[in-house]
């Protein structure tokens, strides 16, 4: 089981950043928990400084940007 | 350069379209299509060439080189061309300016950084390109640097920390010297380009539109407007045109792409550059979302501050254009 956050303050990438996320956590059938971290406090435990971000099982795996759908797929793999 | 657009304008307006040349509709056409093909394909390469840079000078690099090293006052000036490297959206203002305070950047070389990177970004940079040529758009860029390093510099003596909000003075109390090396990223180029690739469309997406209804809105006011219009009203000694230009623009940001082809037209009836650049760079530097997004950081008096230290250096080159060009 996967713990998927997507850290962001709601700007229109990081709703890109969850849609995508999750259309494609339904596509493969990987187990996983989506979780939105919206809190600027929290958000700032990750040591980032771009958002969105996206955090697998407490890992930063993406940052600035909105992912790929080839770079998720990997990482959800 | 751009020879063959003009063919290709040529061609689709008289020969696809059949339109008589000389005529208004088919000069404004023309102009039209020409602009467009123009200044999207300046745009691509422009925010093309910013990808590949910034993803191997990712913010954090800046943080930590600022961070970790003595720079004798030059630090306002690097934090500044820092900026103009590393663009960034504004939502990430506050996640930003975190990370500096964490790394115990002091205030002023934050705000030097914070003021110039939207100030002189890829998309305005190539927009520039198209609409004023090269030596405007240098002209833009030398005086977005020196006047966020200008502006961090006289933040800095206003000290501001009495004005963040509790939890950033937390921060900031426990600030350190970035002792965590970065980690380089090693990833290989053909690996990076699908990604910055990706970007590239992203952005030029979210702009196509603005930029196409500002150039035909712009095709529209070359036909209608005289020339030297604006002269009678907007001499450069009029003392009242760069301060109303200025604070007209900070309320308009997410236009920015569709208000330059717009401005390009006025300076060509007759408004004077230093006007125009100052109102270009409230459009592109300052906006008012993003100072409220701000708030979670910075106090309102804060936010005053740097808005209005900002506005004002905007307005002084405004009025030093105008004398010097």
């Amino acid at each position: 089981m996967k713990n998927i956050k997507i850290l962001g303050t709601g700007c229109p990438k990081c709703k890109q950043t969850t849609a995508l996320v999750e259309a494609l956590v339904k596509e493969t059938g990987v187990e996983a928990t989506i979780e939105k971290v919206e809190d600027i406090m929290d958000i700032m435990q990750y040591n980032i400084m771009a958002t969105p971000a996206v955090v697998i099982d407490e890992k930063v795996a993406i940052k600035g940007r909105v992912p790929t759908r080839s770079e998720l797929l990997e990482l959800l793999g | 350069m751009f020879d063959w657009i003009i063919k290709l304008a040529d061609w689709l307006v008289y020969n696809v379209l059949h339109l008589e040349q000389g005529k208004h509709l088919s000069n404004a056409l023309h102009f039209f299509i020409y602009d467009t093909i123009k200044i999207l394909l300046l745009l691509l390469v422009v925010i093309f060439l910013m990808g590949i840079v910034n993803s191997y000078f990712p913010v954090e690099k800046v943080r930590n080189f600022l961070s970790r090293h003595k720079l004798y006052g030059f630090e306002y000036l690097i934090a500044s061309l820092f900026g103009v490297v590393t663009p960034f959206c504004s939502c990430s203002s506050v996640p930003l300016f975190i990370g500096f305070v964490r790394g115990g950047i002091p205030l002023g070389v934050t705000f030097a950084f914070l003021i110039t990177s939207p100030l002189v970004n890829e998309v305005a940079i190539g927009l520039f390109i198209g609409l004023f040529g090269l030596k405007i758009t240098l002209i833009y860029v030398i005086s977005g640097v020196i006047l966020g390093m200008t502006a961090g510099i006289i933040l800095s003596k206003f000290k501001l920390e009495r004005f963040l909000t509790p939890w950033v003075k937390e921060i900031l109390a426990n600030a350190e010297k970035e002792s965590n090396t970065f980690e380089a990223e090693n990833t290989p180029f053909s690996k990076r380009l699908p990604i910055i690739w990706a970007e590239v469309l992203k952005i030029l997406k979210g702009v196509v539109p603005y930029v196409i209804v500002g150039i035909a809105i712009g095709g529209l006011m070359h036909g209608y407007i005289p020339e030297g219009f604006f002269e009678k009203y907007m001499r450069k000694d009029n003392l009242f045109a760069v301060p109303l230009a200025t604070l007209l623009a900070v309320p308009m940001y997410s236009n920015a792409s569709g208000v330059l082809p717009v401005v390009q037209v006025l300076v060509s009836k007759g408004i004077p550059l230093g006007t125009a650049i100052a109102f270009m760079m409230g459009v592109v530097g300052l906006s008012l979302p993003e100072g409220m997004l701000l708030k979670k950081v910075m106090t309102i008096k804060l936010i005053g501050i740097f808005f209005g230290v900002v506005t004002l250096c905007i307005i002084l080159s405004g009025y030093l254009f105008n004398i010097i060009l």
